[in-house]
C-alpha cells in the first residue's frame, strides 16, 4: 500500500457513489427501534419504485439525535440533508416515494436546529455519514492519509510536539494533557511498548465513546496507530465493553479490512512501522476504566488498581511503557495531524483546547450526542441545543462526570463548559455524560443512587472505599428514611472527607463527589429530612 | 543444623528460587494440560478446547475464553472453570477469582429468558427504579434471582450505552426503547 | 548502593536507593502502622493504614509503596493522619464481625494491636453484621470468615512464597472472599500444600491453627523471614 494505492481507492469510490444518499442509523439506540427493518424495506423499496440507478441506500453510525430516532438522512435532493425522524419499517416506502417529490406526513427535522447549529464536529465529524463497516468510506473522506504523513513526513518526535501543541488533554475525564502523556511513554526506555485504548465507557449515562467506536472505529485505530509510530511501539489492544456487542463487531471488521489493505500489521505505507490491534472485551466492572486496573484486565486478571508511581508510563502492561488514552482522545489525533496542532489548539479557551463530546440526556427534550468547542457556556447545551427540560418543567441541576462528579445547580448555567470551570464548581469534565435533572427530581436520592453504585463498583481492595462507601451508603439511606440526625450528616461529611483523601484509586477518591456536591448546593433537601438529635452519646460500644 | 535438614533447605531454596523469579510467573499446575479430554464427551469441550487453541492457550487470554465458554455454556459451571483452568495452565483460584470479579460471568444456570433492565442515571431519572420495582412485584423476585420455574432471570445492567432511548430494557438480547413498568411487565407475562 | 537522605517526622534519616518509606522509617526506629504489609511478600498498598504526607505532594501517599527520594519531607504521625486510621480500623471493625473475646487472637491481633495503639476505643458507624462462615474442613487449619480484613496477606504468600496459588480472592467490594481453589472447602484442595504460610500471615484471627485455644494462637513468622533470607542470602548453600 503506497499513498497512489489510497488515493485510488477513494476516487474509485467516490466514482461509484449513486446521485441520491439515504443514510439509515444503524447504531445501537436506532437498532433497538428496528433501524435494521427500515434499511431492509428502504432498499426493497428503491428497488420497487426503481430508483436503484440513482439512489443508494446507507448504513451509517449515529447521527447524534437519539430521541429522535430512528432517523433516516437523505443527501442530494436538497441543498442541505433532510432528515426523517422517529421512522418506522412501514414509512420506508413514504421515504422514498418522497424523493420523486410525493408528499409524506412523515416528521422531518430542522437541520438548522440549535441542537445541529451549534456544533463543531472533529471526533464526530463521519459519524453518521460514512459506512462503518466499510473501509472504503473512510478512505473517501481522507482516511488514513494522517497516517501516511506522521509515517512518511515526520519523526516520531514531531508527532509527539504536534500533539503537544494541539492542547489536546485526556478526554476520559481526568484532563492530563495528551502531549506530555506521549512524551514520557517515547522517552521511556524498552524495546516493547504497548498502546491500550480504553473504551470502558462506564460512567452511568454516558455514551459517547460507544457512539465513536459504532460509527467511525477506522478514526479510532488510525489514531492509536499514529500514537504507536510516535512512542515506538508495535502493538496496541482496543479494550471495550461487553455491554458494547456492536461495537466489537464493527471493530473486528475494521481491525480485518485494514489488515487486508496492509493499513495494519507489517510495513505499513513499505515503511519499517509495524502495528497491530487486538480486542480485548471488558466483562463488566467499571473500576476497570482505570488505567491500572484496565491492565490487569488487559492481562486476564482481576481488574483491581495498584499504587502509582509506577506510573504505566514507565511500568504498565506486562511491565512494559504503556500509553493509555481514551477513545475520544485517540479520535482527536488525525485532525491534529492533518490539520496541524496550531489549528487545534485555535478552537476552545486557553487552557481546554478543542471540543468535547456529551451525551445529553435525562429530563431535557432532546436527547442525544453532541460536540461542541470547549468553553461553550452550559445554558447553551442545556437550554438551546437540548431545549431545556420537557413537560414544561425547570431545569433544577446539570450532572457531569458520572460517578466521580458532581451536580451543577442552575444558577451555574452561565459557567463555561471547560475542565477549569467545572472543578471550580466542584464536578468535573469526566467523559462527557451530562443528565439533567428537572425539579422534580430529589437530589438526596440522586446522590444515594451514585453511592449505590460505586459500593457496587468498588473492587473491594482497599477499606476506605470497600467499607466506607458501604456506610455512607447506610447514611443516606437513614436520611431518606428520615431516621438519620445532624450527628449522622456530620459523620457522612467526615467519611466523604476520609473516603476522598484515602482511597487508592480514583473511584474511591472521587466517590463522595456527588454527595458533596449535592451538600454544597442542595443542602437544605438533606436538613429537611433529619430529625432532631437524640439523647445520649448515639455512639455503639466497641465489643 | 543437622545435615539432613540442609540438603532439604537446598531444596527448598532452589525450588522456591526457581518459581519466584518473575514476580507474577503462576506456579505449576497441579494436572498436565496437554491432552486432557473431558469426561462427559460433551462436544461444546472441544470447541472451547480449539478457541483456546486458536488464543495459543495464552494466560492474558483468561477473559476472552471465560467469554467463550459462557456463550457456550450459559454459565460457568465448575467443571468449565476447572477445564480452563488446567488448559490455560493457571491455578483453580486464579479463574475462579477472575469469574467472580465481573459482573458479566455467571456462575449460576439462568433462566429461559432473561429481562435486564439498564439502571444507568439517565434511565434512572427517567423511572427505570419502578420498572425494577414492577417486574420484582409481578415476578416475585430480585435481581440477579430466577423464578422457581426457571422460566425468567431479572437482571439489572450498569448502563447500556442507550441513554438516547431511556428506560432501556433487554429482552433476551433485544434492546426494547422507553419502557414503561407496564411494558415490561406486558413483555414479560407473554414468557410465563 | 547509593543512599538517599530524608526527613522523617523532623528526624534526618538516610537509607537505601530504592528502598521504601516505610523500610527507611522502620530502620530509623519510626513506627508507621500497618495491615496489610508483610515482610517477605510484595507490597500493595491496600490497608491505607500506613499513609504519610510528604511535602510538596497534595496526596497522602502510601509508606509502602512508596520509594524515598533525596531531601524528601515525610510526617507520619499528624492529627489528621491518626484521625483517618482511627476511621479505617473503625470502618473494618463495622465491617465484618470481631469479636475479640471470643477469638482465637486475642491478644496477638494486629487489628486489636492497632486499636488500642491509635486509641480507636469506639465504633461510631452501624455493625453491619454479615454472615459469613467458618471453615474447619482442612486437616490443620480453619478459616473463619468473620475476622477476615481482605489484606491478602495469606493469598500473596500463598502465591509468592510457597507457590501454590491456593487462595485467592474471588467476588468483589463486600462481598469479596478469600477462597481456596474454585470457593471449595479448604479440606477439598488438591493444590493446598498444608504448609501453613497463610496462617503465619493472618494479621488476625481468620486464619487458625486447629486445636489452638484461644491465647495460644502465637504466629511463627520468625520462620517467614527465615525462609526469605535462605532464599536470598543463600545462606546454606556454602
Amino acid at each position: 500500500m503506497q499513498i497512489e494505492d489510497l488515493n485510488a481507492i477513494a476516487e474509485k469510490h467516490i466514482a461509484s457513489r449513486k446521485k441520491i444518499i439515504v443514510r439509515t442509523c444503524m447504531s445501537a439506540g436506532c437498532m433497538s427501534s428496528r433501524a435494521d427493518a427500515i434499511k431492509a424495506n428502504l432498499e426493497k423499496a428503491v428497488i420497487e419504485q426503481q430508483l436503484d440507478a440513482d439512489v443508494e441506500v446507507r448504513r451509517v453510525g449515529c447521527m447524534g439525535f437519539c430521541g429522535q430516532g430512528p432517523l433516516v438522512g437523505i443527501d442530494g435532493v436538497k441543498e442541505k440533508e433532510i432528515l426523517f425522524e422517529h421512522i418506522k419499517p412501514e414509512d420506508a416506502e413514504a421515504i422514498i416515494a418522497s424523493l420523486k417529490g410525493m408528499q409524506t406526513n412523515l416528521e422531518i427535522g430542522d437541520p438548522d436546529h440549535p441542537f445541529f447549529a451549534k456544533q463543531t464536529k472533529i471526533v464526530r465529524a463521519n459519524g453518521g455519514i460514512i459506512d462503518p463497516e466499510k473501509i472504503e468510506d473512510y478512505i473517501a473522506v481522507g482516511g488514513y492519509e494522517a497516517l501516511h504523513n506522521a509515517l512518511t513526513e515526520m519523526q516520531p518526535a514531531q508527532v509527539v510536539d504536534e500533539v503537544t501543541k494541539s492542547g489536546l488533554r485526556g478526554r476520559g475525564g481526568a484532563g492530563f494533557p495528551t502531549g506530555l502523556k506521549w512524551g514520557t511513554v517515547a522517552k521511556s526506555p524498552g524495546a516493547k511498548k504497548y498502546i491500550i485504548c480504553n473504551g470502558d465507557e462506564g460512567d452511568p449515562g454516558a455514551f459517547m465513546d460507544r457512539s465513536v467506536l459504532e460509527s467511525d472505529p477506522h478514526l479510532v485505530l488510525e489514531g492509536m496507530a499514529i500514537a504507536a509510530y510516535a512512542v515506538g511501539s508495535d502493538q496496541g489492544f482496543l479494550y471495550v465493553r461487553a455491554e458494547y456487542p456492536l461495537a466489537i463487531s464493527r471493530l473486528q471488521i475494521a481491525i480485518k479490512q485494514a489488515k487486508a489493505l496492509g493499513l495494519l500489521g507489517s510495513g505499513i505505507f513499505e515503511t519499517p512501522f509495524n502495528f497491530n490491534v487486538d480486542i480485548r472485551i471488558g466483562a463488566g466492572a467499571f473500576v476497570c476504566g482505570e488505567e491500572t486496573a484496565l491492565m490487569m484486565s488487559v492481562e486476564g486478571k482481576r481488574g483491581t488498581p495498584r499504587p502509582r508511581p509506577p506510573f504505566p508510563a514507565e511500568s504498565g502492561l506486562f511491565g512494559c511503557p504503556t500509553l493509555i488514552n481514551n477513545v475520544e482522545s485517540f479520535a482527536n489525533i488525525t485532525a491534529i495531524i492533518k490539520k496541524g496542532g496550531d489549528w487545534y489548539a485555535g478552537i476552545g479557551t486557553e487552557k481546554s483546547k478543542g471540543t468535547k463530546v456529551f451525551a445529553l440526556t435525562g429530563k431535557i427534550k432532546n436527547t442525544g450526542l453532541i460536540e461542541v468547542p470547549m468553553g461553550i457556556p452550559l445554558r447553551q447545551i442545556v437550554m438551546e441545543m437540548g431545549g431545556g427540560a420537557p413537560d414544561g418543567r425547570q431545569v433544577k441541576s446539570v450532572q457531569t462526570g458520572g460517578p466521580s462528579g458532581g451536580c451543577i445547580p442552575a444558577e451555574f448555567l452561565d459557567t463555561p463548559v471547560d475542565y477549569e470551570s467545572l472543578m471550580k464548581l466542584g464536578s468535573i469534565m469526566g467523559s462527557g455524560g451530562m443528565v439533567v435533572m428537572d425539579d422534580t427530581t430529589n437530589m438526596v436520592e440522586i446522590a444515594k443512587f451514585y453511592m449505590e453504585f460505586c459500593k457496587d463498583e468498588s473492587c473491594g481492595k482497599c477499606i476506605p472505599c470497600r467499607a466506607g462507601t458501604t456506610q455512607m451508603e447506610n447514611l443516606l439511606n437513614k436520611i431518606i428514611a428520615r431516621q438519620a440526625t445532624r450527628r449522622d450528616l456530620a459523620k457522612l461529611e467526615e467519611l466523604c472527607d476520609m473516603v476522598k483523601n484515602t482511597s487508592l484509586c480514583g473511584l474511591g477518591q472521587t466517590a463522595p463527589n456527588p454527595v458533596l456536591s449535592t451538600l454544597k448546593y442542595f443542602r437544605n433537601e438533606y436538613e429537611e429530612l433529619l430529625q432532631p438529635d437524640t439523647f445520649g452519646p448515639g455512639v455503639t460500644a466497641m465489643k | 543444623m543437622s545435615l539432613a535438614n540442609t540438603s532439604l533447605l537446598q531444596l527448598l531454596t532452589s525450588y522456591m528460587s526457581a518459581i519466584l523469579n518473575t514476580a507474577e510467573k503462576p506456579p505449576v499446575t497441579p494436572k498436565p494440560a496437554v491432552g486432557i479430554k473431558h469426561p462427559s464427551g460433551d462436544k461444546r469441550f472441544k470447541i472451547l478446547e480449539v478457541h483456546m487453541k486458536k488464543l495459543q492457550f495464552k494466560q492474558d487470554a483468561l477473559i476472552e475464553v471465560l467469554h467463550k465458554a459462557q456463550e457456550l455454556f450459559g454459565y460457568l459451571e465448575d467443571d468449565v472453570l476447572l477445564f480452563v483452568s488446567h488448559h490455560l495452565k493457571l491455578p483453580p483460584s486464579r479463574v475462579y477469582g477472575v469469574a467472580t470479579f465481573y459482573h458479566f460471568f455467571t456462575l449460576k444456570p439462568q433462566g429461559e429468558h432473561t429481562c435486564v433492565v439498564c439502571m444507568g442515571t439517565a434511565c434512572y431519572v427517567k423511572g427505570a427504579d419502578k420498572v425494577v420495582a414492577a417486574l420484582e412485584k409481578f415476578a416475585k423476585i430480585k435481581p440477579g434471582e430466577t423464578t422457581a420455574d426457571n422460566k425468567l432471570s431479572l437482571l439489572t445492567a450498569r448502563c447500556i450505552g442507550a441513554c438516547g432511548i431511556a428506560p432501556a430494557v433487554t429482552y433476551d438480547g433485544q434492546v426494547a426503547a422507553k419502557q414503561s413498568p407496564d411494558d415490561a411487565i406486558a413483555k414479560v407475562k407473554s414468557w410465563m | 548502593m547509593s543512599a538517599r537522605t530524608l526527613t522523617v517526622d523532623g528526624k534526618q534519616i538516610s537509607a537505601e536507593k530504592g528502598a521504601s518509606v516505610l523500610q527507611a522509617a522502620t530502620e530509623a526506629g519510626i513506627k508507621i502502622p500497618t495491615l496489610c504489609h508483610l515482610e517477605g511478600v510484595y507490597d500493595v498498598g491496600a490497608c491505607r493504614l500506613c499513609l504519610v504526607e510528604v511535602k510538596g505532594v497534595n496526596k497522602l501517599l502510601p509508606a509502602c509503596t512508596t520509594r524515598v527520594a533525596e531531601g524528601m519531607e515525610v510526617s507520619t504521625n499528624s492529627e489528621r493522619l491518626n484521625k483517618y486510621r482511627r476511621m479505617t480500623l473503625e470502618l473494618l471493625f463495622a465491617e465484618r464481625n470481631h469479636v475479640c473475646a471470643v477469638c482465637v487472637a486475642n491478644g496477638h491481633c494486629e487489628l486489636q494491636t492497632l486499636a488500642y495503639s491509635l486509641g480507636m476505643d469506639h465504633v461510631r458507624y452501624d455493625y453491619i453484621f454479615p454472615k459469613w462462615d467458618v471453615d474447619n474442613t482442612h486437616r490443620l487449619f480453619g478459616m473463619d470468615h468473620n475476622r477476615c480484613i481482605l489484606c491478602t496477606r495469606c493469598v500473596r504468600s500463598c502465591w509468592h512464597i510457597e507457590g501454590a496459588g491456593t487462595k485467592n480472592v474471588a467476588g468483589r467490594g463486600t462481598k469479596s472472599k478469600i477462597i481456596t481453589d474454585l470457593n471449595q472447602p479448604w479440606g477439598d484442595s488438591e493444590s493446598c500444600t498444608e504448609c501453613g504460610k497463610c496462617v503465619m500471615s493472618c494479621p488476625t484471627g481468620a486464619l487458625f491453627k486447629k486445636g489452638s485455644a484461644v491465647g495460644e494462637s502465637v504466629r511463627d513468622r520468625d520462620k517467614l523471614e527465615f525462609i526469605v533470607n535462605a532464599r536470598e542470602k543463600k545462606q546454606w548453600n556454602a
